[in-house]
């Protein structure tokens, strides 16, 4: 076994070695270098065709049309362009949006955004497992409303939308559906034919493909019309302008193309190595998981340690690469705001550590974690006035604390 | 982030840790922080002839600049006087432990936290 060990597969994966392999045959004057633009000789008619395998790639994967297919820089770019793309192309039918409080980052700031340009913005909360209930969303519709905005799985509790449901609502309603899938691409299976979700966004570098690419789908049939961010030679049907990065795309290709093989398989050996690290664990005195477990993707495990502070937790486990929802790991020295949104505790966001497990994670390694996490917890009680506390049996929250 | 040495060191072999009797009335106890805020001091210290801090403990919940920030603090003011321990300033505390800027709330709490056990032995006076 190898120290250090990765834990953090939500955050993103290493680029598995086949897919290395077909990237680099892209990446040298012998191999397929080309301007896929170039439609007068063979160095572009080479890149044109293996960008168009590997669109057929990604379309497979989620049963999409390759004509669905966009390629972008990655899903940050995939979110603005469907969310900014839909608003201005649709601004005329209406300006209100529905989303919820815990999406990413990429989904809430373009929000804020058109909310600055004039736009209406409906933040659904979340229960306490981070679920959106279809209901929510078919109360929260109005007659100017033009988009929904949902994530497909929850970056940091793995809480799963039903989007078929949504699908449904916002379809009878004439309204568009877009969905943030990175974290299911390739753990859960995503059938276009059968969701009527009308723009999906995915990244390669979630599954084992490479930074720097991803893909929104944009439904042909009923046809989704979005207003181009990017703007030049009107690659992509002119949705998305700028030379094709082959490389990189060749690399989402492949990524895709392994995972439709063996995500049945790697996804069943996950939950199980996960439940491993739960039976490790969980005689150990309050803890909670974050989530509902028994519901969300099995990558991922999100566990508030009380009265241990997230960061130094992820000190003790310095050879182990987690994450933490505590503030200290933010530049905004606010805890995660996901938590938050589910009804925790200030004290247990700072105390929360996820862990996600990937295609390369071993029984041993988990093991090995689950060794460390006992003796970091220990540790870190043994520190901590607050474990004190709870032993003499005072209630944290009748103290007076002097809040800075 | 990467953590200084300093910090490192202090957070591997944290000194002074445990707990004094706070009912001992030379014992003062200092509890500063919040828990909703991520960081929680408690540093007592057990005062002796001439104001001299005999013994001081620590425990601490926040991360690792905190507690080192708080360690740090309990080995500078053993062996001191009161009024000694009242001048140590955060930002002999940060230097030391080359806190970045978005820790310098660590070392102020360790301050306050010197200050509050203090205070708590004189008003025990």
């Amino acid at each position: 076994m190898k120290l250090p060990i990765y834990l953090d597969y939500s955050a993103t994966t290493p680029v598995d070695s086949r897919v290395a392999t077909k990237m680099m045959a892209c990446l040298s004057q012998d191999g397929i270098f080309g301007n896929s633009g170039s439609r007068s000789h063979a160095f572009g008619w080479k890149a044109d065709e293996a960008i168009e395998i590997a669109r057929n790639q990604v379309a497979e994967l989620i049963n999409a049309d390759p004509r669905e297919i966009v390629w972008t820089s990655g899903a940050t770019e995939a979110n603005n362009l469907a969310i900014k793309g839909v608003a201005e192309f649709y601004s005329k039918k209406g300006k209100h949006i529905i989303t919820s409080t815990i999406e990413h980052k990429a989904v809430l700031d373009p929000c804020r955004d058109l909310e600055r340009l004039g736009y209406d913005v409906t933040y659904l909360a979340p229960n306490k497992q981070g679920i959106i209930a279809p209901e929510q969303v078919k109360n929260a519709l109005r007659d100017d409303t033009i988009l929904v905005s949902l994530m497909h799985v929850n970056n940091e509790i793995g809480a799963i939308n039903d989007i078929a449901a949504i699908g449904e609502i916002t379809r009878n309603h004439g309204v568009l559906f877009h969905v943030d899938s990175v974290q299911s691409l390739g753990k859960l299976p995503i059938n276009m034919q059968d969701v009527k979700v009308d723009l999906l966004s995915i990244s390669a570098h979630k599954c084992y493909g490479p930074k720097g690419v991803g893909v929104l789908f944009v439904r042909r049939k009923p046809r989704v019309r979005i207003q181009a961010q990017i703007l030049g030679g009107g690659q992509e049907r002119g949705m998305r302008s700028g030379t094709l990065a082959t490389h990189q795309i060749v690399g989402m290709g492949e990524a895709c193309a392994i995972a439709k093989e063996s995500m049945t398989e790697e996804y069943a050996r996950i939950k199980k190595l996960r439940q491993q690290l739960i039976d490790g664990i969980q005689d150990l005195e309050a803890i909670q998981i974050n989530g509902d477990i028994n519901n969300g993707i099995a990558s991922i495990l999100n566990i508030s340690f009380a009265y241990i502070e997230g960061e130094s937790l992820m000190m003790s486990l310095s050879d182990i690469a987690v994450s933490s929802g505590s503030a200290c790991t933010s530049a905004s020295l606010e805890p995660s705001y996901v938590l938050r949104s589910l009804g925790l505790e200030d004290d247990m966001a700072h105390s929360s550590i996820r862990f996600s497990i990937g295609r390369f994670t071993t029984e041993e390694e988990i093991q090995y974690t689950i060794k460390k996490i006992r003796s970091a917890v220990k540790k870190l009680r043994d520190l901590s006035p607050l474990w004190d506390m709870y032993k003499e049996g005072i209630d944290l929250k009748t103290v007076q604390w002097a809040e800075h | 982030m990467a953590y200084s040495e300093e910090v490192l060191e202090h957070y591997e072999n944290p000194r002074n840790v445990g707990t004094l009797d706070k009912n001992d009335k030379n014992v003062g106890t200092g509890l500063v922080g919040a828990p909703a805020c991520g960081d929680v001091m408690r540093l007592q210290i057990k005062v002796g002839d001439n104001d001299v801090i005999e013994d001081v403990q620590f425990k601490t919940f926040g991360c690792g600049s905190a507690i080192a920030s708080s360690s740090l603090a309990t080995e500078w003011i053993k062996g001191k006087t009161l009024e000694e321990a009242k001048k140590i300033r955060n930002t002999e505390i940060a230097k030391e432990l080359a806190l970045p800027p978005i820790k310098l709330h660590c070392s102020i709490l360790a301050e306050d936290a010197i200050k509050a056990a203090i205070s708590d032995y004189k008003s025990k006076k």
